[in-house]
């Protein structure tokens, strides 16, 4: 006999002369339909009772959510005048036989906040000499290159600058020219107010070249390569994927991480010349449509408004940012575990740290080089 | 008046873009059988599995669960059925976010009329009934071995109080201790709770420690259906080849 679903019986007592009757499916879905004053009500009437027969025989259907929930209303003893269906002893038994010891809900106690703190110090510390190790053996692994050269991992780094590089191009040409109209539409009109529209070229070609090329192609690839980096590696953590090639000697550093380190800092230079080019191009654009600046008049006057050292300080932010972006995305998906909740947690981790180191060290560089490039 | 089958299969036809995976396949399993699904790798065993629980739908052919027909049920038939099926899959797939006690008891308060002193009892003795100490209940399922993975993914299974229990390999990556307990397990939760068991299995020593009927799977086709002895008895290459070979004769002699 097969219950459909549709013609299941709420359980429910019934009160006779000859004692207690209990109908109905006593199981996990038959209760689910019972509402809460219903099962109060079961209590009551079974403290009441309890003295009383009881007639179980009516029961269609009992599981042990069923047993328990008369078991328990009974105060954890079967009444002495019971009558039960031979096949619904054993729900009953279950809860009769076992002790059951509480169980731990696996709620973890949270610590004190000073712990939570030491803790918190204790993580950084734990953080940076991590980094410092990935560093360290980066170049280790550099000098092993040094030494045997047929090693070089030459089709990975490759694959990677495709990667990080060719594939980002679209993203960094569109918000390039976007920042690079927005910023020239905004300047052109302060400089419009004060009769120096000439400057446009100035400080487009400064801030574009000097801060906002480099900073945008660094952020886009943080989000874009370096989450996917974390994930990668993360995951080929967790599938053994890591031990696999270590196994078979070859490192698995030399192999996955420097290339992914090596590829990002050639390409992201790269992607810095094409974003300050596409960005200025915006800004050309804009200048032309506010102020009437030729584009030739644009493009002639800009080496002459902007020292070359600025277009290499750009480069080598491009270069220092490569490098811990790829460290920072190694790093944290060497720290991914085995579960779900890691491998979002390591890759949010990964971007934020990214993002924010990158800003940091346009930080530094801003202080490093406060005097060359701007008279 | 014939009992309805719990499981009835009709002509299941199933194909991936051009790959035929099944043809033709048919089959009934009654109330408190053990199944047991054979056949060579990749041959569609868990995809048949998947099609009776209804998480894929076949090609061609119906499958009826239950007496209801999976794929003309609407989603509250659908979602009613389910829950009077538990599924063991091949890796437990416990929810890795989740402690082993929330993970058993995630069924339960998706019911959302329990309240929490009756779900910590029910999950007490889901516990107790898979062998697992009540210490496990805080751990997460990172911190579990295999075999405790195993017996935790069955109590989540078995929350439910299932009248159909589809099992994926439930023996595969135990040794052979542990995969005998487990199956030892599965026999006494059986003839105590008495639900049907549909099982993919390779292993020789389950099929004839459990199963009362035996599928065959071979060539698309569902080459033998019945008891063990038929299966034995069946005259394809692949069954003769499972069932014949020299393992299989030193594991079948010995049961």
């Amino acid at each position: 006999m097969t219950i459909s679903p549709t013609d299941l019986q709420p359980p429910s007592l019934q009160s006779r002369s000859g004692g207690i009757q209990v109908l109905g499916y006593w199981n996990l879905r038959g209760i689910t339909q019972l509402p809460t004053e219903a099962r109060a009500a079961l209590r009551t009437a079974a403290e009441n009772s309890f003295d009383q027969p009881w007639d179980l025989s009516g029961i269609a259907t009992l599981d042990s959510a069923g047993a328990y929930l008369l078991w328990s209303a009974w105060g954890h003893r079967l009444p002495a005048n019971l009558q039960l269906k031979p096949e619904h002893q054993s729900a009953f038994r279950r809860w009769q036989q076992r002790p059951l010891p509480q169980v731990p809900t696996g709620e973890r106690a949270r610590p004190p906040l000073i712990v939570s703190a030491v803790e918190g110090i204790e993580q950084l510390g734990d953080h940076l000499l991590d980094l410092l190790r990935l560093l360290g053996q980066m170049i280790l692994d550099l000098g092993h290159l040094a030494r045997y050269p047929r090693d070089t991992p030459w089709k990975e780094i490759s694959a990677t600058i495709h990667e990080t590089g060719g594939r980002a191009l679209g993203i960094t040409a569109l918000v390039g020219f976007l920042i690079g109209v927005v910023v020239s539409y905004l300047s052109s009109l302060q400089l419009q107010t004060l009769g120096a529209q000439i400057y446009i070229i100035n400080i487009l070609g400064l801030s574009i070249i000097r801060e906002l090329g480099p900073l945008l192609a660094a952020i886009l690839v943080a989000g874009r390569s370096g989450s996917a980096m974390t994930a990668r590696i993360g995951v080929m953590r967790v599938t053994q994927e890591l031990d696999a090639i270590a196994a078979m000697g070859i490192s698995p550093s030399l192999r996955l991480i420097l290339p992914k380190i090596l590829a990002l800092i050639v390409a992201l230079p790269l992607l810095v010349v094409w974003t300050d080019v596409i960005a200025l191009i915006g800004g050309a654009v804009s200048a032309n449509m506010e102020l009437g600046i030729g584009y030739h008049q644009f493009f002639s006057k800009l080496p002459s408004a902007v020292p070359v050292s600025n277009l290499l300080i750009g480069l080598l932010k491009g270069v220092v940012f490569g490098l811990f972006i790829a460290l920072v995305a190694c790093h944290f998906g060497l720290r991914i575990q085995p579960n779900t909740e890691s491998l979002g947690d390591e890759t949010t981790n990964s971007v934020v740290v990214a993002i924010t180191l990158v800003i940091l060290i346009d930080a530094v560089f801003a202080i490093l080089f406060r005097g060359v490039g701007i008279e | 008046m014939s009992e309805t089958p719990v499981i009835r299969v009709e002509r299941v036809w199933t194909r991936f873009g051009d790959k035929l995976v099944h043809r033709d396949i048919s089959l009934q399993l009654l109330r408190g059988e053990i199944l047991g699904i054979v056949g060579a790798s990749g041959c569609g065993k868990t995809v048949l599995m998947r099609e009776m629980i209804g998480l894929q739908t076949p090609s061609e052919g119906e499958v009826a669960l239950l007496g209801q027909v999976l794929a003309q049920a609407d989603a509250r038939t659908q979602q009613q059925l389910r829950n009077r099926c538990g599924v063991l899959f091949q890796g437990g797939a416990l929810f890795s976010a989740l402690t082993v006690y929330d993970n058993i008891a995630f069924p339960l308060r998706e019911l959302r009329t329990l309240d929490e002193a009756m779900i910590e009892r029910l999950v007490a003795m889901k516990l107790a009934m898979v062998g697992l100490e009540p210490a496990s209940a805080a751990l997460l399922p990172s911190e579990l071995s295999g075999g405790m993975v195993k017996r935790a993914a069955l109590a989540r299974s078995l929350i439910m109080e299932p009248e159909v229990l589809f099992l994926d390999e439930p023996t595969s990556g135990l040794d052979p201790v542990l995969s005998e307990e487990f199956v030892n397990l599965l026999r006494e939760l059986h003839q105590e709770l008495g639900f049907t068991i549909v099982m993919v299995t390779h292993d020789l020593d389950t099929l004839g420690d459990l199963c009362t009927q035996v599928a065959v799977l071979a060539d698309q086709q569902l080459v033998s259906m019945g008891t063990l002895e038929d299966a034995i008895r069946c005259e394809h290459p692949y069954a003769r080849e499972f069932f014949h070979g020299h393992r299989a004769r030193r594991v079948l002699a010995v049961s």
